[in-house]
């Protein structure tokens, strides 16, 4: 294989594996916040068990995260050397604020919110847990920024030609609000806390089924599900605005979407199905002009086709399409899922449906495939293209490195990531199998409760 | 030299680097000493002596790439490229050493300790070594075409000087860590590792008196600017006496004060190096016109202009923080239920 191929996967495998956690660690930032607002307001030794327990599975993802997360920012350099030369004025400035904004912040407090439960108060422990939630969403913005202005660079002018071309900054809050960055980053932090929350549903409904530490699952699963049917509904908002803004600024990457081949002002919608590319049509469910509607809010509107764009600017087509499509199924279920969660929740009978339980358990699948996929429809819709219309993927690679040191490092990060997912999912499991500690139900030190409080519990 | 953006970007970046060296330095440091410590309880105290701090440490590593990435791309495009299999392995050994120390005591059985004991400590020393070798070759010089290419070899990076310039990161961070594990430890440990410290300031000792024959010798625009100014002599007094002051505070019995003097031996290193390599920042070799330097190799100043008004904000707010984190856990390591 050449070094474009090798380099391509070694970027999209390292990628995929470390985007397994840092949604992790956003959502179960937000329901520590969360659990431990509840603990601060009540003071239900309850909510500090579950606090404390959540917290050990945090930092299990929080600490792969990390480490697999230092391997991207090399990555632009070692297999992208050219694409950094070419972007580094502009997409540089966002990585480094990344790291001035977010990971001082996150890594910092996550050292209070680990280690300082009996070093600190209960409301500066709660201040910590609140920056680590802080500092993993600022970390999303960064990044979102940067990626977004890989799709719709703005705020940017070219320097130079050919070999010393590159973007330089004109506007750096154009570059920020880019047309795509604030819609891609809400869908982003949605699909987080839905990873965050799902976890702590499946979780909760595996202690149900089981029959185990029945109190904290059902405080558990209270948060949890809530928390998901609120970001499983601002997700579809989300997604459709995101949806609009790529027909408005990235027609090829919609048509690979949808398998849309002719121009048309009746666009279908496919919800289920295959691209025939060689026939040029979308073969399975459609619904006659639902996309020009969801793009025009009206039954008339020019959505432009594949046809319409030259061969050599056109995405990959049933990739983008079983990606696209297979995102959204799955963003739909998980909204069916926590709604009828929620509502066996307030009926009072969740804990009898063992069906829902089982596929509770199993939820938490949802969301971490509808992030991978999400992303795999948002990078390979972007092809050819590394920067949009800038610069194509092929001219971004690093002129210096061959294609058997490129296999090297994929061989050995291959192996290695095996290595760290057989232990993480071991861990996990063993954290999950232990439960809750139950000395947690009376805090100790300095987060001992007031004595009045414990009276009545 | 005036202070022009670049100017300044140069310094920045050079601090967050020393930043890296004085903070994760001492935690890589304890990993490196980690396999002599023998009692599983005493490799406990060590590892929580670093637990909450670590992690906040190696973000200066990542907010220094993104600084050079930002400030200087063509430096940072093209020695992360041409360092291209020396970085994955440092990139494999600084995952190994961050994962076992979240790993290793999640579970009793002896292997499974054993196993991460050895994968923490391998880490930190080859992740030590290679960013020694990395510096090493950027005093050294690397070949650079006129394209601004790095055009060397990988084994081209392991040449005497670079891996003499490692095996001296090593002690250094050996001594930094074997200091700052006296601070923070008690009793029987807090001796054992007071003579580690006595020893590891010996090797480091050889080992940078070698380092700076070696340079005068064979790396002589290494010394340039300091030969072209006598008064800069003064920081490498600075620097013998801030490690002389070592067993010196110790006698006193003031650890805390021993560690500072390894901080400022550390600081006064970096500040050599880069007084000595400016406007570089790598240096070509054999043809030093195709040098990268801080205007060659610059992004416009408007984003340096930028990235100064970030870092102007972030950078105090950083160290505010950091400085009270480390205040909350000052003091002797005990080890209790939530502890590694």
């Amino acid at each position: 294989m050449d070094v474009l191929t090798l380099s391509r996967i070694q970027f999209g495998a390292t990628i995929a594996f470390h985007y397994l956690y840092p949604p992790l660690s956003i959502g179960l930032g937000l329901m520590l916040v969360i659990m431990e607002a509840a603990w601060l307001k009540t003071s239900q030794p309850i909510y500090h068990q579950m606090a404390r327990f959540w917290t050990k599975v945090f930092a299990l993802t929080f600490a792969i995260g990390v480490a697999t997360g230092i391997v991207m920012e090399f990555e632009f350099g070692t297999n992208w050397a050219t694409y950094s030369r070419f972007v580094g004025d502009v997409f540089g400035s966002a990585l480094a604020a990344e790291g001035i904004f977010a990971f001082f912040l996150e890594s910092g407090f996550l050292a209070i919110l680990l280690f300082g439960w009996d070093k600190v108060g209960r409301k500066l422990h709660f201040f910590a847990t609140c920056m680590v939630c802080l500092g993993a969403h600022f970390s999303a913005v960064w990044i979102v920024v940067a990626n977004s202005w890989m799709q719709t660079p703005a705020g940017y002018h070219i320097v130079g030609q050919g070999l010393h071309a590159r973007a330089e900054v004109t506007d750096f809050w154009q570059v920020v609000f880019n047309p795509s960055s604030m819609d891609r980053l809400f869908h982003t932090v949605c699909g987080a806390w839905q990873t965050g929350a799902f976890l702590v549903i499946s979780v909760s409904a595996w202690y149900l089924l089981k029959k185990k530490h029945l109190q904290f699952a059902r405080a558990s699963l209270r948060f949890g599900l809530i928390v998901s049917l609120a970001a499983a509904l601002l997700q579809i908002l989300s997604g459709d605005s995101s949806a609009r803004g790529v027909a408005k600024n990235q027609p090829a990457k919609l048509a690979g979407f949808e398998g849309l081949y002719q121009t048309t002002s009746n666009a279908p919608l496919a919800l289920f199905g295959y691209v025939d590319e060689r026939n040029q049509k979308v073969v399975g469910l459609q619904v006659p002009d639902l996309l020009t509607w969801m793009v025009y809010r009206q039954p008339n509107g020019v959505v432009t086709g594949l046809n319409d764009i030259p061969p050599a600017d056109r995405p990959p087509v049933s990739a983008s399409f079983f990606f696209f499509h297979g995102m959204v199924a799955i963003g739909f279920a998980l909204l069916a899922i926590a709604g009828l969660g929620c509502f066996y929740l307030w009926r009072g009978t969740l804990s009898e449906k063992r069906w829902l339980l089982w596929i509770l358990v199993f939820s938490v699948l949802g969301p971490e495939l509808a992030n991978q996929l999400g992303w795999f429809a948002a990078e390979v819709g972007r092809q050819p293209w590394l920067v949009w219309h800038e610069l194509r993927t092929p001219d971004g690679l690093s002129a210096v490195v061959k294609a058997n040191a490129v296999l090297s490092s994929l061989i050995l990060f291959t192996f290695l990531y095996f290595l760290l997912f057989a232990v993480f999912i071991y861990l996990l499991n063993d954290k999950i199998q232990h439960g809750p500690h139950e000395e947690d139900l009376i805090p100790s030190g300095k987060l001992a409760l007031p004595t009045a409080l414990t009276e009545n519990p | 030299m005036n202070f022009d953006l670049n100017t300044i970007w140069f310094i920045l970046v050079g601090v967050l680097f020393t930043g890296y060296a004085m903070l994760d330095g001492f935690d890589l440091g304890v990993g490196a000493l980690h396999l002599f410590v023998k009692k599983d309880e005493e490799r406990r105290i060590l590892l929580n002596a670093i637990g909450p701090v670590w992690d906040g440490n190696e973000v200066w590593l990542v907010t220094g790439g993104g600084a050079l990435f930002a400030a200087f791309p063509d430096v940072y495009a093209t020695v992360f490229s041409g360092f291209y299999l020396a970085f994955y392995l440092l990139l494999a050994s600084l995952i190994f050493r961050a994962v076992a120390i979240e790993f290793r005591s999640k579970q009793p059985m002896r292997w499974w300790r054993q196993m991460w004991d050895i994968s923490f400590s391998a880490g930190s020393i080859f992740s030590s070594l290679l960013l020694g070798v990395t510096l090493g070759n950027l005093a050294w010089g690397i070949p650079i075409d006129e394209h601004g290419e790095f055009a060397g070899t990988f084994l081209g990076l392991l040449m005497p000087y670079p891996l003499l310039v490692g095996v001296t990161t090593v002690a250094l961070f050996m001594m930094h860590g074997a200091i700052y594990g006296v601070m923070k430890t008690e009793g029987a440990l807090h001796d054992q590792l007071r003579g580690w410290a006595m020893n590891a300031i010996i090797f480091f000792v050889i080992c940078a008196a070698t380092t700076s024959m070696a340079t005068l010798l064979y790396v002589p625009h290494m010394a340039d600017r300091v030969r072209a100014n006598p008064w800069l002599f003064s920081i490498v007094l600075v620097n013998m006496l801030a490690i002389a002051d070592i067993p010196r505070e110790f006698h006193h019995n003031r650890d805390w004060r021993a560690f500072l003097s390894s901080c400022l031996a550390m600081i006064t290193l970096m500040l050599l190096f880069g007084l000595n390599l400016f406007p570089n920042l790598v240096y070509s070799r054999p043809h030093p016109e195709n040098s990268l330097n801080i205007y060659n190799a610059a992004s416009s100043p408007k984003t340096l202009g930028i990235m100064l008004v970030i870092a102007v904000i972030g950078v105090p707010i950083v160290i505010a923080y950091t400085g009270c984190i480390y205040w909350i856990f000052r003091g002797k390591v005990k080890i209790d239920r939530m502890s590694y």
